[in-house]
Order: structure tokens, then sequence, then C-alpha cells
């Protein structure tokens, strides 16, 4: 709709920046929660993420080295000198001062003069050179006060730490490999039931389909909260309990009513005359849906796979109904996240890295299939 | 046995099974019950053409109707009877009980709160992001980036905003974005899930933040579909753009801004995982779904939790109404 009369410029760019505006909104609290997974506890705690992609700038407390062990004759004069940083972090000084009174007494490279002939110096680099008499040089290190700019620095500690020590705030690696098992059969194994019945609903003629139809469209929404109790109690019934097979089983069950759906009302919208064709030159129904409906369905069954894949993934309710027994060894990562948010409440590092560990896969499949995402919404817009 | 084993024996016995099933559950029918030769040939092709469909359609059945329908039933059954007392009927004691508690009360004034904020909240911005994005070069990318948060779990979702809505003493910085806004305008910080009522719609925030990608992707295709030569028309008769869109395009896709509400509406209804991980219904955050999971769960108590389900089933019931309504309007 370009060129259209009735379209002004000035309009044009409100559009790109409302445009704009919606996007950094709508991103930036993922993108906050991805930075700080690269930050240390410390660096969390005393700054927000978004200050972590510009050079920051910290008041920071140091001491010279332990005069006793490290003093040098220079004289008559002892001298101990150093790196303020001592091999950790770094950064670059401005200013800096010898008591908290006056942080900022001093530039870089100046000498403070802290009377009697006792003297620091101070470089950018964090270089440092104390030098006064025996008595002066002697029990604790001088201390310095410096501001520090030190560049943005960025850590993978979090992901080593979440996804390979046991206890509270590790065990991801464990928890995704038990996700990834609830997920791969609970998408596969809906997909194939659903699609012989939705070619039934759709191109076989008996009595009662359209009710058929009706029920499936009603299950569609029932809540599966309803569902729990009564299914719990039927699995410890029949003697699967809380496990694998019983979260396969409800994720299939629970998955079928929007399986059915999609397929059906994509197969309803396939040529007439193939299968019309096929039949006359003597298929059966069974040699036409694998022949032929199966094969032109792919979209519709990508569509699905993709939904059930994300449902499954991020689902934490049947998780912790069906399957998490009390032993917690087939935990999935909703729920180690939701425990970590009990015990490690303030730990952001660890909270964050874990919740983008889980939320990693989800995202690449959703950029990499956003096609059929879309294609499966737009003809299943009523669960 | 380890669990990756497991899992791919059980997607070969499954896909196995099905495959079999249906191969050999055809195969019977055709060749040994209802054999297409000798006297009876064509009767007998009828007859197998007329049973192949429930063939087809009874492992489906069988699924939905022990995992979906039978539940419904159940638990309507369970909501009458004391589990305590060995499962005895006790009528209308488990609905009477919860009536007479608070925390039922805050959680259906709550899902009130969030059955109106959130599916106007999430359309609203949907369609604003439909309209505008559907005019700019780089609308694709912009609408696949607020389409993500579709992707991330609820619990995902829970942890990003609890980052955004983290509150710290007055005295060091601020590692919410909220509170360090807040702050900088001269503010004091705000524990922002603790205030009651308030909480509620911070809460509410992350579900619009999620569920607007997906009223933006519908309603962009419905703005789409709109006949030109209506918008064409409108401009010539000299229509602003804000007239062409409230009076010429919203009018249009209404029915599509129905689905889209009813939709998520429903989302609304079942919305759990953001409660249980955000505030766990503490400082009168509690709702429908999560007061059920706390009495049959933590109470333990599968009488009132199965009162509360049938209470959730009960506000589902006019969608599902309306939706079988029309989808049995479509079909003819």
């Amino acid at each position: 709709m370009d060129n259209i009369a009735g379209k002004k410029p000035g309009l044009t760019w409100a559009v790109h920046i409302s445009v704009f505006l919606l996007v950094a909104l709508w991103v930036f609290p993922t993108l906050g929660l991805f930075v700080s997974s690269f930050r240390t506890g410390d660096q969390i705690a005393s700054s927000g993420w978004w200050a972590a992609l510009f050079p920051s700038e910290i008041n920071e407390v140091y001491r010279a080295a332990d005069p006793d062990d490290n003093r040098v004759p220079d004289g008559d004069l002892f001298v101990v000198s150093g790196n303020i940083f001592e091999g950790e972090g770094g950064g670059e000084i401005s200013v800096w001062g010898t008591s908290s009174r006056a942080f900022d007494a001093f530039r870089a490279g100046e000498t403070s003069d802290l009377g009697d002939g006792e003297t620091v110096t101070l470089e950018a680099n964090g270089d440092y050179v104390w030098r006064g008499t025996d008595d002066q040089i002697s029990g604790r290190g001088q201390r310095i006060f410096a501001t520090v700019t030190s560049p943005p620095e960025f850590t993978l500690k979090n992901y080593d730490t979440v996804l390979f020590t046991e206890g509270s705030g590790g065990g991801m690696a464990k928890a995704f490999f038990n996700t990834l098992t609830v997920t791969i059969p609970a998408t596969i194994i809906p997909i194939l039931i659903a699609a012989f019945a939705a070619y039934a609903l759709a191109w076989m003629d008996f009595p009662g389909r359209a009710l058929l139809i009706a029920a499936v469209v009603a299950l569609l929404v029932v809540p599966l909260q309803l569902a729990l109790i009564p299914l719990l109690k039927l699995h410890l019934g029949i003697g699967i309990g809380k496990g694998y097979l019983g979260v396969w089983l409800a994720h299939t069950g629970f998955g079928l009513p929007l399986a059915i759906y999609l397929l059906r009302n994509y197969m309803v919208g396939l040529p007439k005359d193939i299968i019309e064709n096929a039949r006359v030159d003597g298929a059966t129904d069974f040699q036409i849906f694998v022949r032929i409906i199966l094969p032109l369905s792919f979209p519709a069954l990508a569509s699905f796979a993709i939904f059930q894949f994300l449902w499954t993934w991020n689902d934490l309710l049947v998780a912790l109904v069906f399957l998490i027994d009390a032993t917690g060894e087939t935990t999935v990562m909703t729920k180690q996240i939701v425990e970590m948010l009990g015990t490690r409440g303030g730990n952001w590092e660890i909270l964050a890295t874990a919740a983008f560990v889980s939320i990693a896969v989800p995202l690449s499949v959703f950029f990499l299939m956003q096609r059929y995402l879309v294609r499966g919404l737009l003809a299943g817009s009523v669960k | 046995m380890h669990p990756a084993i497991q899992g791919v024996i059980t997607i070969v016995l499954g896909v196995g099974g099905c495959i079999g099933y249906f191969y050999f559950a055809n195969q019977l029918l055709d060749k040994v019950i209802f054999p297409a030769k000798g006297p009876n040939t064509g009767r007998n092709i009828n007859r197998a053409n007329q049973i192949r469909p429930w063939l087809f359609l009874f492992p489906a059945m069988f699924a939905l109707g022990l995992y979906l329908a039978y539940p419904v039933f159940e638990t309507l059954r369970l909501s009458f009877t004391d589990r305590s007392q060995g499962g005895a009927f006790v009528g209308f004691a488990n609905y009477s009980q919860m009536l007479d508690e608070p925390k039922f009360w805050e959680a259906i004034r709550n899902n009130m709160l969030w059955l109106i904020v959130v599916p106007a909240m999430s359309t609203a911005f949907g369609l604003l992001a439909a309209q505008l994005t559907d005019r700019i070069s780089w609308g694709n990318i912009a609408k696949s980036l607020i389409f993500m948060p579709m992707a991330i779990s609820f619990v995902g979702a829970g942890v990003i905003w609890k980052l955004v809505y983290e509150a710290r003493p007055e005295d060091v910085s601020q590692i919410g974005v909220l509170n360090a806004v807040l702050v900088g305008l001269g503010g004091e910080p705000q524990t922002w899930l603790t205030i009651p009522l308030w909480n509620n719609f911070f809460l509410m925030i992350v579900l619009i933040w999620i569920q607007t990608g997906f009223a933006m992707v519908i309603l962009s295709a419905a703005l789409r579909g709109i006949p030109e030569e209506t918008v064409e028309a409108a401009i010539i008769d000299g229509a602003n753009p804000f007239q062409i869109f409230f009076k010429i395009k919203v009018p249009q896709i209404m029915p599509t801004i129905v689905v889209v509400w009813t939709t998520i509406t429903l989302t609304v209804l079942k919305v759990f995982d953001i409660v249980f991980t955000m505030t766990n219904g503490q400082w009168e955050t509690q709702v429908l779904a999560n007061y059920m999971y706390d009495k049959l769960f933590r109470a333990n108590d599968w009488g009132v939790g199965s009162a509360a389900a049938i209470v959730i089933m009960l506000l589902v019931s006019p969608i599902l109404a309306w939706n079988v309504y029309n989808a049995r309007k479509e079909m003819r």
C-alpha cells in the first residue's frame, strides 16, 4: 500500500518511531535476562544489567600489599610496590585518594603525601609505589580509594554452574534431558493418531460425523485442570504411577483435540479431484491416506508439531502432577526453575542462566519454524 | 533403564504400534472379515467401508474419551464426595465450604480482573502492532520480535518479569528496571509484587506481554484480507487515517477480534504457571487455577479442589457452546 493517497510522511515517521518503541518494550525484559546470565552475582547485585553494556565506574577500596612480607629497602627508606588489582579484574583509574573523606583527591599518576615523607603514587593502570621509613611501612597495607572505570565484562561461569553442578543451584543438564525425554514422544505420538482420525472426519462419510467434529471442538476448550485428579487416580490405579509413561499419555490426550482440529481443517481443503481420481483408480482409503494425504498435509503436521513441542517443553502443571515423584529424579526444567525461585530467589545469576537454558531451545525452534507456527495459529485459533 | 532409552523405545513402540494397528486392522477388515470376493463381494465392500471410519477414529476417540471427556464427569462426581470419609457422597458440602472461604472469593475477584484486563489489553496492543507493522519495510522483523514471547514458557516469563520488578533497599542501586526508572525520577523503590490489588496488574502484564504477539499475528492476517476497494473509497471520500482504521478496518475484522478475544479469555481462565511462579497466590494474587492446585496437592482436599475445577469449567462453557455453535454453522 505504498504511494497511495492519504499517506503523509510525518505520519510515516510516527509509525516508525512507535513500532520501534513497541519492539523495544517487548524485547527489553528478555534482553535483561540474557545479559544477566553472563554476569557474576556481584556484578548483578551492584548494578542494573543495562549498565553491563557500558564501561562501569565504581568506587572501590584497595589495600597495598602487606609491608612485612613485601617491603624492599631503598636507601634509608622502604618501598612496597605492586598493582592494586592483583591480576583480578582491572580497568582504568581516574581519581583516587588515601582517605574515605577525600577519595578523589588525586589524579592518576600523581603522588599523595601522607606526611613525614611517606608517599603513595598510583598510576592509571593500578601500579602503585608506597614509600616511607621503616616505621611508616609496617603494620597493615596502606588503604587506597580509587575510582575505576572497567570495560564491560562477561563470564560463562554461570552456565557451567547451572548445568553441571548438583544441588539446588544446578542440575539443569539433567533436567534438560528429562524435558527432552518428555517432549519428543509426547510430540510424535499424537500426530499419528490424530492424522488418521482427521482423515476419517474430513473425507470419509459415516453417520455421526458432524457430531464427532462438534465434540472435538468442545474438547478443545476443556480446561486440563479437570483432568488432573481423575487421571492421576487412574494412573495410580492401573499401575503406571508417576513417571514418563504417564506424562506421555497425558500430553497425548491433551494434545489430540487441537491436532485433530488443525489437521481436519487442513485436509478438508485438499483438492477433491486427486482423492476421487485415486478412488476411481482403485486405491483403498488406507493407500490414499498414506500415499496422498500424509505427504500433502506436511505443513499442517509441522504446525501442530511445533505447537505441541512448545507446549510440552514449556509445561509445568502436567509434569508436576503426572511426572515428578518424591525422588525428584525426573524433574523437568520448569520445575527446577520454580524450585530455584524458592530457595535461591536472590541469586539472579543462577536464576537468569537457568531460565535462559530452558527458553533457548523453544526460542530457536520459534525463529527457525516461525512460518509454520503462524500458519498453524491462523488455522486453529480456537484453543 | 535410562530414560532416554525408554523414550526411544516408547517412540518406536508408539509409532510402530499406531502404524501396525492401522495397517493390520485394515487388512483384517478387507481380507478376513469382509473379503472382496466370493458371492457377497459387493455387499462386503460396502460393509467394510462402513466400518473403516471407526477403525481410523478408534484410537483418537478412545484417548479423547479417557483423557478429556471422562475426567469432566469424574471431577463432577468427586466434587460431591469427601476423600477423608472414604469418598462418601456429601452433596454440596464441598461447594458451601468453598463459598465460605475468603481465598476463593479473592480468586474469583482476581480472575474477573484478569478476564477484563488481559484480553482487552492484548487485543488492543495486538491490533496496534498489526496495523503499524503492516505499513513499514522492517515490519516483519518487528513482528517476530513482538511475537517472540509466545515461545517462552510462563515460568521463564515469570523469571524475566521478576527481574524487571526486583526491588532493593533504598540505599543500594536498583537492579530492576521499573524501580531504577522510579528512583531515577525521584521516587522511592517499591516491592511491586506485594502491593495488594495492584500486584495483580503486574502479573497481568506478563500474560499481556506473551499474548500480544498471538493477537497481532491473527489480526494482521485479517487486516490484510480487507478488500482494498473499501479503503480506497474511504480515502477518496477524504477520511483521515484514524477514521479509516476505526470506521472502515476495525468493523470489517470484528469477527476475528472476537475469536482472538475468546481465545485469550480461555488462556486467562486457565492461568496457573505465572501466579504459581511469581507470587504463589500470596499478597492477594490468588487465581482459580492456583487455588485449585493448592486444594488438590497441598491441602489434599480433592472434594473442594474438584469443586473449584468445576467452577473453571462453568466459566469456560459459554465459550465452549459458542465455538460448537460456530463450528456447526460453518459445516453447513
